[in-house]
């Protein structure tokens, strides 16, 4: 009885620690890493297009003839609700460029619906659009934590399934892509320009 | 071996020259406020951190202060949350931490607030806090005023959360029974098992640890931060 089951023991200790040693419990826990801070990338965003409705109300009853600017908004916020990245188009640079693409709109849209605000005192002095201003510069905040993060997690992750012996885990047992991080946004390098 | 004494500290000079490049480097957290731009009266100083250690023991929330003479070209966000995630603000796992930082030069107030606050310090109310209570003050130069109030608020605003949970109250107080309770049930056992030296061992066991009585508790001062998570919450403002 003993003797049947003695191999089986062997190789399950021997197994055991070679599995561990390979990496691939640490390519696992690497890749479920890239997903929570992917969570949080989506959660910011989230809060973002949420604020969204809030703000374009505040403006319109100050503002109500920017439609250009406040349509161009709600636009941006309606693709960008569109785009859904399940955990395997992390993997795909075309699916993250495209998130990236409209969260970017959506940006830019933001930042000029603001600028147009400056031309309303009555607007800028209003409680309820200080109060906005406020939770979107910390959801802006929050999102550039969250993408960084992200881009930590998966740089990670991806120098652990290239390096060896984690190399010869994943393309043998695994067979996990390489995940994709955020690029600098196009233009971010440059300092907006204030016109007066 | 003389020799080895002469160049000791020329190795170790080498080691920590690539170092200081750092962009701009996170103080040491000497305390609850750190006043590195000289903002506040010695009065105010010992006021807060006495405020802010009572806090810890009854809220056990973490409030900090950093005043900076200059951001050197950093970003504000940035800083303030590298500043609250090196120093750990708030306890571990309730990540409830909150940091306030002033760069001097630059004018700027930011209040960075840890995950486990943001519920309550919303980047709502931080902003508030900073429009009403603390720019309005340093814009007439009452830096003791504009910062007291300021942590006064943040106090107020994240009251109540985690309370009866002090870390300082509770931890230090436990921690000597603990290691009794230890001692008395293994005590005899590592007796027998180390033999002749076993009584060396055991005197070992206190080199460091709290004393009997658990004077800290009631002494108390800065115990260090929990090593709270941020997550760019709060806001920011200039005066």
């Amino acid at each position: 009885m003993f003797k049947r089951f003695l191999p089986l023991l062997l190789a399950t200790l021997i197994t055991l620690p070679a599995l561990s040693g390979c990496g691939y419990n640490q390519i696992q826990e690497n890749e479920e890493a890239v997903f929570a801070a992917w969570a949080d990338v989506e959660a910011t965003y989230q809060r973002r297009a949420d604020l969204i409705p809030n703000l374009v109300e505040v403006v319109k009853a100050y503002a109500a003839h920017e439609k250009e600017t406040l349509q161009a908004i709600t636009e941006a916020r309606a693709k960008v609700g569109q785009i859904n990245l399940s955990a395997k188009d992390l993997a795909d640079p075309n699916a993250i460029q495209n998130f990236q693409a409209a969260q970017g709109e959506l940006s830019g849209a933001l930042s000029r619906l603001l600028v147009v605000a400056e031309n309303y005192p009555d607007l800028k002095a209003n409680q309820n659009f200080l109060d906005l201003q406020h939770q979107l510069e910390g959801t802006e905040n929050r999102i550039n934590v969250a993408r960084q993060r992200f881009n930590e997690t998966v740089q990670v992750f991806n120098t652990s399934i290239r390096t060896f012996p984690n190399s010869l885990t994943n393309n043998w047992l695994l067979k996990l892509d390489r995940k994709e991080p955020f690029k600098a946004e196009a233009g971010a390098a440059v300092a907006p320009k204030v016109q007066f | 071996m003389a020799w080895l004494s002469k160049i000791l500290p020329a190795v170790v000079a080498l080691l920590l020259l690539p170092l200081p490049t750092v962009a701009l480097d996170v103080p040491p957290a000497t305390g609850y406020v750190v006043d590195r731009a000289g903002l506040l009266s010695p009065g105010t100083r010992l006021k807060l951190e006495q405020f802010l250690e009572n806090f810890e023991k009854s809220d056990s929330t973490q409030l900090a202060v950093l005043t900076i003479p200059s951001l050197e070209d950093d970003a504000l966000e940035s800083y303030a949350i590298k500043v609250a995630e090196t120093w750990g603000i708030g306890q571990k796992e309730k990540d409830n931490g909150a940091l306030l930082l002033v760069a001097k030069a630059e004018r700027k107030v930011r209040i960075e607030v840890g995950y486990g606050l943001e519920g309550r310090l919303t980047d709502l109310l931080a902003g508030r806090i900073i429009d009403y209570e603390i720019t309005p003050r340093f814009k007439q130069g009452d830096f003791d005023g504009g910062i007291l109030a300021g942590v006064a608020s943040m106090a107020e605003a994240v009251r109540g959360e985690y309370q009866g949970t002090g870390r300082t109250g509770q931890k230090k107080e436990d921690n000597p029974w603990g290691i009794l309770a230890l001692l008395l049930f293994l005590g005899p056992g590592l007796m027998l098992l180390g033999g002749p030296s076993s009584h060396r061992r055991r005197g070992g066991f206190w080199i460091g640890g709290p004393p009997f009585g658990g004077s800290s508790s009631s002494g108390g001062g800065f115990g260090g931060f929990g090593g709270g998570g941020f997550g760019g919450g709060g806001s920011s403002g200039s005066w």
